[in-house]
């Protein structure tokens, strides 16, 4: 299970406490303007935090998916304008194709849609990529062959999500990678997608359960007709429905992060999961951004409280690494192409000990 | 507010053989059993079936061997729960005397009333309705009003139940009623529950309510000077809330809060498996994915209560996701495959129009949907 070993918690413990004390509001804005926190990824590195999937023999921590779930969560919780978990899910990925990791910030290409890697060069665009111009490298991933490129190697156009998360637009000419390795198996979905994927899924299980906290706290505040909005059964259901909703995405992210130990090899045997634990947090924000907005009234709408950096990430997070559609349409393909009879018996199959 | 955790948890591989064995059951007795039946789902009764259940030792599964259990865990129990469910099994005779009935003997009873009726429940044989609504008291449970009235070697009841399920059939009732009358101060004290017995008792009358999908299986029950002795009581003289609360957790704990409608999906994923554009195939993904994560959830709750641990907080929540979930499936179920099903239509078109009817009553049984979120409100902190 997750979060339950001895790693995970020391990981737990100083992801929460180094985060809680480094995102602040004004690093949040700073971010937003163009300021890279420098000072907050160092200290996640020099932690050890920012490679905790890529075996020690190649610079990581060679933590399980379980342990590093923790540091996902965590991340989402507190929001971290950082590309910690693309840089996460980087390092496995190199490390699976026997790369050296660097140091550093990683950005992970969701995808090979639009690249072209033959001759030992690549060439292509790629969309929205994470910090692309804040990382020294790129990774991506092309039909099983893991590319570690040197930023410089391409040519990069600064985007911002609507959080103001950098999401660049990224183009290869010929680009030489400076390694590349084989990944020990390939499944029908890019591995590059699928962990983007499951990082995502549980970013936005954290920022769903912080989400939920902050308009807890603030409906037992905020008076209204004389007694708090806490008192009122509208506002009550409200809040359960999406505490309800954030507790399912977590349950699903969770899950997923241990189908990955599980998988093995052949990251496409975690693929029913992930893909369920996005589609279910994708649902999931939509209520919760609702309910929370909804809960704190006009001072939540204004740049002021700090709600938004949490709720405009959830909603980014859900088009991210693919949205439901992609994702739901992945696993009912499945389904209907095994029919009815197996659908139950595939199911519980997948879920067995 | 409380931490609100589902552990990821996997079935025990002995749970796995079993489930091997149950499908192996189901298979032989419910061999060309249609999916209209099917999708009657736990509110499907067929004593026989119960009966051969009972032989199986699937009833009764984790209660003492003293009393006919089989001292199984938890988690075999949920496989066959689960089997039973996605299979459309029967098992509405004996579902609430094993789920709610038993176990509140078990935790509250005198050791006579569990010798006397725990073996028959195992068997298959001995059947419960639960004694809890009334006219004038739905979601409020507290302001019920039948009351027993103290006689010599016994109660008197007057009063009457509503909403309750196969009571037509049911050899008992466990009832909440009055033993003292309602304290404004207190609502929740003078409530008691009882053992009644439904066949032997006289001054009882049962009336058949059918409803909206046609059936009879809920009825309104009448007491009138129903005289039941003084072992009839179960716990505790004014103990009646805190029981009930118990039987009530059992009640909301389980995979049919979720699984209720899997005919409908399994019949749509028919209709729609030989050509299905990606629209089809998103929308079955986004109701897969759904059962996945629940069922992940309510396994989680499985092992909880293997655990000894009381998941109420936990319980609630899944009821709340998964009734939302079940309940939500003939609108979905249009959205991808929209009919106006008829009655004589195919297997998908006959389950549609049962579960666009039967859903309605999903997030009324067993707790509205409103008291559940209620519940979830008070773990935030709010109430």
């Amino acid at each position: 299970m997750t979060g339950t070993s001895e790693m995970a918690n020391i990981l737990a413990e100083t992801a929460g406490r180094l985060l809680e004390d480094h995102v602040t509001r004004e690093v949040l804005g700073a971010a937003e303007e163009g300021t890279w926190p420098e000072e907050l990824w160092r200290v996640l590195e020099e932690n050890g935090l920012t490679q905790p999937l890529a075996p020690e023999a190649r610079g990581g921590m060679g933590a399980t998916f379980a342990d590093a779930f923790v540091i996902a969560f965590a991340a989402g919780r507190k929001r971290a304008p950082v590309p910690l978990v693309e840089t996460m899910a980087a390092g496995w990925l190199l490390g699976m194709a026997g790369i050296d990791v660097p140091s550093g910030p990683l950005a992970l290409i969701d995808g090979s849609d639009g690249l072209d890697f033959s001759d030992g060069v690549l060439s292509g665009t790629a969309e929205g990529v994470p910090w692309a111009s804040r990382a020294g490298h790129l990774v991506a991933e092309v039909d099983g062959t893991v590319l570690l490129i040197p930023s410089d190697a391409a040519t990069i156009s600064p985007d911002v999500n609507m959080a103001g998360d950098g999401r660049d637009t990224v183009t290869f000419a010929k680009a030489e990678p400076a390694a590349s390795g084989l990944l020990p198996a390939k499944g029908s979905v890019s591995v590059s997608r699928l962990l983007g994927a499951v990082m995502r899924a549980a970013q936005m299980a954290g920022a769903m359960e912080w989400a939920v906290a902050l308009t807890v706290s603030h409906v037992c505040d905020r008076e209204q007709f004389g007694r708090p909005l806490a008192k009122f059964q509208a506002i009550q259901q409200m809040l359960s429905r999406a505490a309800a909703r954030a507790a399912q995405a977590r349950s699903a992210a969770e899950t997923a992060f241990l189908a990955l130990d599980r998988a093995g090899d052949d990251l496409a045997n975690a693929e029913w999961d992930i893909a369920a634990a996005k589609v279910v947090a994708g649902e999931a924000a939509d209520i919760v951004y609702d309910a929370a907005h909804q809960s704190h009234g006009a001072i939540g709408f204004t740049y002021e409280h700090e709600l938004h950096f949490t709720t405009r990430r959830l909603w980014a997070w859900r088009g991210e690494f693919g949205a439901e559609t992609y994702w739901a349409e992945e696993i009912g393909r499945r389904v209907l192409a095994r029919g009815a009879e197996n659908m139950w018996p595939d199911l519980t199959e997948r879920q067995k000990g | 507010m409380e931490d609100i955790r589902f552990t990821p948890g996997l079935l025990p591989s002995g749970a796995e053989s079993l489930r091997a064995e149950v499908r192996a059951f189901i298979a032989e007795h419910l061999k060309g059993y249609p999916g209209v039946k099917r999708a009657k789902s736990w509110a499907g009764a067929d004593p026989e079936f119960s009966q051969k259940m009972g032989a199986q030792g699937w009833i009764g599964m984790t209660w003492p061997k003293q009393y006919g259990g089989h001292e199984r865990s938890f988690l075999d129990r949920y496989v066959v729960l689960e089997e039973m469910l996605a299979a459309g099994a029967p098992v509405a005779a004996h579902w609430v005397a094993d789920r709610q009935s038993g176990p509140l003997l078990l935790r509250f009873g005198t050791e006579e009333q569990r010798q006397k009726i725990l073996p028959a429940i195992t068997r298959g044989e001995s059947y419960f309705c639960i004694g809890m609504s009334e006219p004038n008291s739905g979601s409020d449970l507290a302001s019920i009003r039948t009351k027993a009235t103290k006689t010599d070697g016994g109660w008197l009841i007057n009063g009457s139940k509503i909403w309750t399920s196969k009571a037509h059939m049911a050899h008992y009732m466990i009832a909440l009623v009055r033993t003292q009358p309602q304290d404004v101060k207190d609502r929740h004290a003078g409530m008691s529950q009882f053992l009644i017995d439904m066949k032997a008792t006289p001054g009882i009358t049962v009336r058949p309510i059918r409803n909206m999908a046609g059936e009879q299986f809920f009825n309104e029950v009448f007491f009138e000077d129903a005289e039941v002795p003084d072992d009839a009581l179960i716990g505790t003289e004014g103990n009646g809330w805190g029981q009930v609360t118990t039987e009530l957790a059992f009640e909301r704990s389980g995979p049919e809060r979720y699984l209720s409608s899997y005919q409908l999906l399994f019949e749509l994923v028919r209709a729609l498996e030989t050509d299905p554009s990606p629209a089809d195939a998103a929308g079955i993904g986004r109701l897969a994915a759904h059962m996945s994560t629940l069922r992940q959830m309510s396994i989680s709750i499985a092992t909880m209560l293997e655990a000894g641990e009381t998941p109420n907080l936990a319980a609630a929540l899944v009821k709340e996701l998964g009734v939302d979930y079940e309940q939500d499936m003939p609108n979905r179920a249009h959205e991808i495959r929209g009919v106006s099903p008829r009655m004589g239509g195919d297997g998908y078109e006959q389950v549609m129009a049962y579960m666009t009817m039967a859903a309605r009553s999903f997030s009324l049984r067993g707790g509205t949907r409103e008291i559940m979120r209620g519940i979830i409100a008070r773990g935030l902190g709010l109430r």
